[in-house]
Order: C-alpha cells, then structure tokens, then sequence
C-alpha cells in the first residue's frame, strides 16, 4: 500500500534522539479523496463559467474560465503536500500527532489524559471507505484528530488507544 | 438488586433524606413573570407604549390581582418541587415543575465549593451554595439555604470528598481555617488607583460621550453610549473595589479558603490538587511597589482571583501553598527567547520568558504588564508546538501546554531546536509528573 513518503520535516530533526517515534502516514485514500472534490467542484466551476462566458460575452472571454483550472493545479498540488506532511506515531505512553506544511503543529498526548476517542465518518468519507479518530481530553484546546484513516485501522487505534487509556488514566 | 443484606444495612443505616430549599426562596423566583413583561417591552417598544396608553386602573389593578399571585403561585411551586440530598458519594438535585430534571454530583470530583450570600441574602440570613464540578450547570446551585445550614453542608459535603467515613462525615464539622494573609483596604484601593483599566475605562466613559455629543447633538445617542462606558467604568474600578474587599486567604486541610466582598459575600474553598494554573501579573505601575496579583483556574470554576494584590514575597509564599513544592522561579531564571525572535514579534519578544522546573512549567510574557504562569506538571493534558511560515524563516517556534481549565500557557518564540526537545522532555515531565500527585479523596 502507497503512504505518504515520512519524510524528515524540519522540526523533528532535532529531536531525533534515544526513542525514535515510528511514524506512521496517511493511507492515499484521503488524497484521492480531496482531489476527486476538487476536479469535481472546480470542473463544474470551469465548464459553467465556460458557457455563460461564451454565451453571454463572446468566445474571447470564454478563455477566463481558465482560471479554476490553474487553481485546480495549484490545489493538487497543495492537497499532495498537505496529505504527505500528516503522519502519527504511537509511542509507548503518549501519541504524537505532526501536521501541516506552512503552519506546522505537532501535538503530545500522554494517554492517561485521554477522556473520550471518538470514530468519525460521514457519507463522503463512508463511501471511500475513510474514517477519523478524533481524541479528547479534558482541555478543550487539545486538538488531536486524525483524518482519512482505513476503518479497520481507526477502530484498531480507537480500541487500542482506550486500552491504553484506561490502564494508564490520570484524569485531572 | 445486588447483595440484598449489605446494602440494606447501609441504607437502614443511614436512609437518603431529601431536604428543601431555605423557604424565603420563592420571593428569589417571584420577579420572573415581571422580568418577561419587560423583556416583551424592550423586545417591542411600540406595541408596549400603545398597550401602555389604554391602560386604565382598573385593568392595572385586574392585572396586579393576577400577576402577583401567579407569580407566587410559581415560586411557590419550583420551590416545592427542588429536593436536595447528600448521598455517601453524590449531591443530588431533583428540581423543575414540568421539566423534571435530576443531575446527580460526584463530590470526588467536586473542583471548588462556593458559599455566597448577596446583600439581600445576608439580610434574609440565607445563602447559595455551589458546586464547581467539571461540566457543571449553572442550575446546579443550591439558592437559597440558610446560613448556618450552607456552613453545614459545605462541611459535610467536603469531609464526604475528603473521604472520611460516610457515618461520621456530618459530625467531623468545619475542617479549622488559618488565616494566611489579609489585604488591607487601603493597599487594595491604591492597587486599584494604579492600574491602567480602571484610568482607560474612566476615561472612555468622560471623553466618548462628550465627544459624540459635540458631534450629532443627540441625546439618545450620547446616552445609549454613555450608559455601558458608565457602567463599565464602574465596574472597573468601585466594582471591583467592592467584590475585592477584605479579600483574606486561609489555609485549612480542606484546601484553600477565599473570603471576600463588602457588599456580597463569598465563601470559596478549594481542596488540594485542584489548582490547573496559577498566574502572577505585575501590572506596569505596580512594579515600584512590588506588588503582584495572583490569579488561580480551577476547572469549572467561574471564580479566577486568588488575591488582587500583594507584595511579591508574600505571594510567592501563597503560591507555594496552593502549589505545594512549587517555588516561583526568579526573574533572572526566566530564559528569553533568541534575539531574532525580534524579528517575528519586535519589542514585545523581550518579555517573553521560560523556565522548567521539576515541579513547574513556567512562561513569562507581556512587555508593559507581566505575566508569569505556572503549570504543575502533573495538570498538563496535552502538549503542542507550533511553526508559522515566518516563525520557520527565524528558526523559532511556540509551545504549548494545554490545562484542564480550558487555559492554555505557550512559551512562545523558542528556538526551534530546543522548541522541539522541550516538547519530548515535557510530554515526558506531564506523564511522570502526576505519580507523586495527591488522590482525589485528599483524606483518604
């Protein structure tokens, strides 16, 4: 199965001490996911703005419609880069969470601090076969979810996470 | 039914008696039906004033002669349809008239427990009790109890926390209180006159309705702003100099007790281990004197002021207690951050700072007004670091620390390098750092 490349990011770099966190990437099915809406809505963008500008302006300025496509480019490529820069690792106590490309943030998660973990997936996401784990504790501003993941994956990470949870609980 | 003969003993033991509320409680209900007639009023002002001019007395009296006992009638009933009992584990509250509502309290997990008495609650005697639980309601609260009776309670319901024995729970009484620090009236209302909010609130009050008064020349509009520029100037400074007052600090095996309020009354006690973070602020014209202000989250707690003002070595010797094994690092331990950070945040990158102890996460920030807060580690939940594009260019990055009040303390514009062991090494301090915290039942 393709995942995206864990490449070294910068921050990690110099972290790389003792422990190595193993990291893990997105499955692709998110990627192809992001990328079929995008061709989807911008196509539609392109070939409506093609026809009303031809109808109603002339051929000339029917070249306009153009201009989602360079942006349909653009967000293929930013949806590629975005995707790949998303990676977990589950260590012995804590999951780490790593993201972004521009705005990056990496996030800790000792797992006794865990209160809820919830599976995730609505109609789009079911029908490519995604899910996503989001983790709460009891700060409101931790934001730790993982999108995309394989079902069988996130309810593997779910159990095991509240495994880990319990055994390690520390509330407040 | 589990174990029929066990739990039948406790409970012939001590059966679960529910109680009522004080009985001067419906006259706090009593003013609702009025506070919906003027909600209709404000909501729709024409229709009101046209109602208002084919009033007559008779129809004023007919209304009077049913509004006033509908409105007793009321708070009557929501007052006979509240129950409270205190169980060996719980604080239930049974209350409403047609929606019936239920909402059982763990006191293990009891956060804080307020007592208060506003002006006209102390006239009456009574008192409010409440419950800082995480998650909890603002209905949550039992108004009003007698006096004596809320004393009682709050006794019993911490001793229950505490974990001593359900049966000699309601006779341990009042855990003894030693006062710990008193400010003074005077210290306070100087505190008060050298902080800039309350001067920018006074002077926003003075200078925009006159301003807008030069300008349009219209009355409403001069008193539509004025009226909350007013107000909150007020609130700012005698407001504040009124809830502030005879703020006194004690220390009881219960935990921390906060007294204050000239006019309102309020009773706070927070037991042992419940303090997320604890922030000293240093407002720019304090500086010379040394006076700090101490402010403390608790979750699910409203209340945030743990003494308005105080020299710096007393409050650090208070921090100390509510934080115990906690020193306030010194100014000089304080690292700041790398002179480019300048670049990202120019001046203001001066006053940031970090500091990490054994016991104590500690970041530093504000140029004019500081601001130093303490996260103990074992109250982290989660930790994050942060890079922006521009951040990245300087080769600096923010930390995060996540508390369970809902407060989150950065330690911003790090190097990126030591950003990143600092978020290795504090993941690691949080996941150790809660082995030598005290249980809930701090008794037990």
């Amino acid at each position: 199965m393709e995942t995206g490349s864990p490449k070294d990011t910068g921050i990690t770099r110099d972290a790389r001490t003792g422990d190595e966190p193993v990291w893990t990437a997105l499955p692709p099915g998110l990627l192809r996911m992001r990328r079929l809406l995008l061709v989807v809505w911008l196509g539609l963008l392109t070939a409506g703005l093609g026809v009303l500008l031809g109808w109603l302006a002339g051929p000339g300025w029917a070249a306009f419609a153009a201009l989602p496509l360079a942006l349909m480019a653009w967000g293929w490529v930013m949806l590629g880069r975005n995707w790949r820069s998303w990676r977990y690792a589950e260590r012995a106590d804590d999951l780490l969470i790593s993201r972004g490309v521009l705005w990056r943030e990496e996030t800790v998660v000792p797992y006794g601090r865990m209160q809820l973990v919830e599976v995730t997936s609505g109609p789009v996401e079911r029908h490519f076969g995604l899910a996503s784990v989001q983790l709460h504790t009891a700060a409101a501003a931790t934001d730790a979810a993982i999108p995309g993941l394989d079902p069988a994956e996130a309810e593997r990470l779910r159990d095991r996470l509240t495994e880990l949870g319990e055994a390690r609980s520390a509330g407040l | 039914m589990t174990s029929p003969g066990v739990d039948d003993a406790i409970r012939e033991a001590r059966p679960v008696s529910e109680r009522r509320l004080h009985p001067v409680t419906p006259l706090r209900r009593a003013w609702a039906p009025v506070a919906v007639l003027i909600g209709w009023a404000v909501h729709d002002p024409d229709q009101a004033q046209r109602q208002l001019t084919r009033l007559t007395t008779t129809t004023l009296l007919i209304a009077l002669a049913v509004l006033v006992p509908a409105a007793a009638l009321y708070g009557f009933l929501t007052w006979w349809y509240t129950h409270f009992a205190v169980t060996d584990s719980e604080l239930r509250i049974r209350t409403g008239l047609v929606f019936r509502r239920t909402a059982h309290i763990r006191l293990e997990r009891i956060q804080a427990v307020d007592v208060t008495q506003p002006l006209l609650a102390r006239v009456a005697g009574v008192a409010k009790l409440k419950l800082d639980v995480v998650g909890a309601d603002k209905k949550d609260e039992l108004a009003f109890l007698g006096a004596e009776e809320a004393r009682a309670l709050r006794a019993e319901l911490l001793a229950r926390a505490a974990g001593f024995a359900p049966e000699t729970a309601h006779e341990v009484g009042e855990a003894p209180s030693r006062e710990l620090l008193r400010v003074p009236p005077r210290v306070l209302a100087v505190s008060l006159v050298l902080t800039g909010a309350t001067w920018g609130s006074l002077a926003a009050a003075l200078i925009v309705p006159t301003v807008l008064w030069l300008v349009t020349e219209s009355a409403w509009t001069v008193l539509a702003t004025a009226v909350p520029l007013v107000g909150a100037a007020g609130a700012a400074s005698v407001g504040r100099f009124v809830t502030e007052y005879d703020w006194t600090v004690g220390e009881s095996p219960d935990g921390l007790r906060l007294d204050h309020g000239l006019l309102d009354r309020a009773h706070e006690t927070v037991p042992p281990g419940r303090v997320q973070t604890v922030r000293l602020v240093e407002p720019l014209l304090w500086r010379r004197r040394g006076w700090v202000r101490v402010e403390l989250d608790v979750a699910g707690s409203s209340n945030s002021v743990l003494l308005p003002v105080a020299p710096r070595e007393i409050a650090e010797s208070v921090v100390a207690r509510v934080l115990p094994g906690v020193t306030v690092p010194p100014r000089e331990d304080l690292a700041r951050p790398p002179r480019r950070a300048g670049r990202c945040v120019p001046l203001w990158w001066r006053g940031h700072g970090l500091a990490v102890t054994d016991t104590v996460f500690a970041a530093r920030s504000g140029l004019l007004s500081r601001s130093l807060a303490l996260v103990p580690h074992a109250k982290v939940q989660s930790v994050r670091l942060t890079q922006g594009p521009w951040e990245r260019c300087w080769n600096v990055a923010d930390v995060h620390v996540d508390t369970g009040a809902g407060k989150t303390v950065s330690a911003r514009l790090r190097d990126a390098g030591e950003a990143a062991e600092l978020l290795r090494t504090q993941a690691e301090r949080s996941r150790t750092g809660r082995r030598d915290a005290r249980p809930d039942r701090w008794m037990a």
